[in-house]
């Protein structure tokens, strides 16, 4: 398969509009991926689907991530003539990058024996604006799993033809993937509970004023 | 009548009985499963019933599609919240005489899943079971054993008096309240007269 440079080479020119970004992976595996803008994702996916040299006719998994609000550090070092003296001075600046979700899209061709090829959308927060457009019209195999990422994640997939919770019931009102969920307080007494099931033991008890942990 | 009577008397070819004896020998001896498994536990209950193990030499191989049939339910596998109304609603739906094996650990206590959100703790929080099997799965003998157990049982109920079996009192509920599904968990999380937490007295954690 092509470079994920050279592809978005491509989309730049096939697709006019598209906010398209090349996201390298740190990791041993150094599987980058190719993030789109949600107004144009099904325009680019679609020529991800129908290119000659791509044809990846194949999206074997849907899948959710959820970035929090992370607060960015920076220090600054100026010199400053104080009273006569020069001085180094250090200044930390914080500020507070809002959180988002990502829906990340493996895609495969079968025809032409490669892939992965991972595409991802990110939405504008975590709260009303968790709207991605949906990938479904383009492969029909993203339905349930589109479903699945609205269901633990809370994406929104504009466009979805039918998106409704898949595995938790409809009444359910939380986002049980995200990582801010908290769940219901049912600690069950364990004989030798660890690490996190320790935490929630006394969690637990503390909030029930029990004399235990 | 005494017992060494009776097996005197055995022995001469008279056979003598009670009523509450025959009843309980003849309902025992044919409890009809309720045909449904919800993960791998089913297919042990499967291989139970199958030639190798062979169910019938206990009078349950009859295994029921339809809950109305079924005398015994044996709730083998993970119960998750979204499934638990479903097992009370069919639970309800079987007519007295009837009788809970919770089968694995998932069935029992949420198993490897307990810690989970989505996997109820035990179906003995909304229904009154009879044998807990534990085992992950339990092999089919650990299926028969308490299928044994609950023969045993059976056989030492008497049929009047406070310790009568639930059918035989007409104030004993037969059907338990179906979960609703709620914005966070189950609504009850739990059947408070069935179950409550279990007490933690003294000690360290």
């Amino acid at each position: 398969m092509e470079t994920l440079e050279r592809i978005r080479t491509r989309l730049e020119a096939a697709v006019a509009g598209a906010e398209l970004e090349v996201v390298a992976n740190g990791a041993v595996a150094a599987q980058g991926s190719l993030r789109v803008d949600a107004a144009h994702a099904v325009a680019v996916a679609r020529f991800l689907r129908d290119d000659a040299q791509l044809q990846l006719d194949y999206c074997s998994n849907v899948t959710g991530v959820d970035w929090l609000d992370r607060v960015v550090r920076t220090t600054v070092r100026t010199r400053r003539v104080i009273d006569g003296l020069e001085r180094e001075l250090e200044q930390t600046t914080e500020h507070t990058v809002p959180g988002y979700l990502e829906a990340v899209y493996h895609l495969y061709s079968v025809a032409l024996r490669h892939g992965p090829l991972v595409l991802r959308q990110r939405t504008a927060d975590r709260a009303d604006g968790a709207r991605v457009a949906s990938l479904t019209p383009v492969w029909r195999s993203a339905e349930f799993q589109e479903r699945e990422v609205y269901d633990l994640f809370g994406v929104v997939f504009e466009g979805h033809p039918d998106l409704r919770r898949i595995l938790m019931w409809d009444e359910f009102r939380d986002h049980p993937m995200r990582k801010d969920y908290v769940e219901p307080d049912d600690y069950e007494y364990e004989p030798t509970p660890h690490d996190e099931v320790l935490a929630k033991a006394r969690r637990h008890y503390a909030g029930a004023g029990g004399d235990r942990a | 009548m005494e017992e060494g009577l009776r097996r005197e008397l055995a022995q001469q070819g008279i056979v003598t009985t009670t009523l509450a004896d025959l009843y309980n020998w003849g309902r025992r001896n044919s409890l009809w499963p309720l045909n449904f498994g919800l993960a791998c536990c089913a297919i042990e209950m499967i291989a139970a019933s199958m030639a190798r193990f062979d169910i019938s030499r206990f009078g349950a191989e009859v295994f029921r599609p339809s809950p109305r049939q079924a005398d015994l339910m044996i709730v083998a596998g993970t119960v998750t919240k979204k499934m638990a109304p479903q097992v009370v609603r069919l639970y309800n739906q079987m007519p007295e005489p009837k009788y809970v094996i919770a089968m694995g650990a998932c069935a029992i206590s949420g198993g490897p899943f307990k810690q989970g959100y989505n996997v109820l703790k035990g179906i003995d929080r909304y229904l009154p079971v009879d044998v807990h099997i534990p085992g992950c799965p339990p092999r089919p003998e650990a299926l028969l054993h308490a299928l044994m157990a609950l023969q045993e049982k059976i056989r030492g109920q008497a049929l009047t008096g406070p310790a009568r079996p639930r059918h035989l009192q007409s104030e004993a509920p037969s059907e338990f309240p179906v979960p609703q599904f709620g914005a966070h968990d189950l609504e009850p999380p739990h059947h408070p007269e069935l179950w409550q937490p279990p007490a933690v007295v003294g000690g360290e954690s």
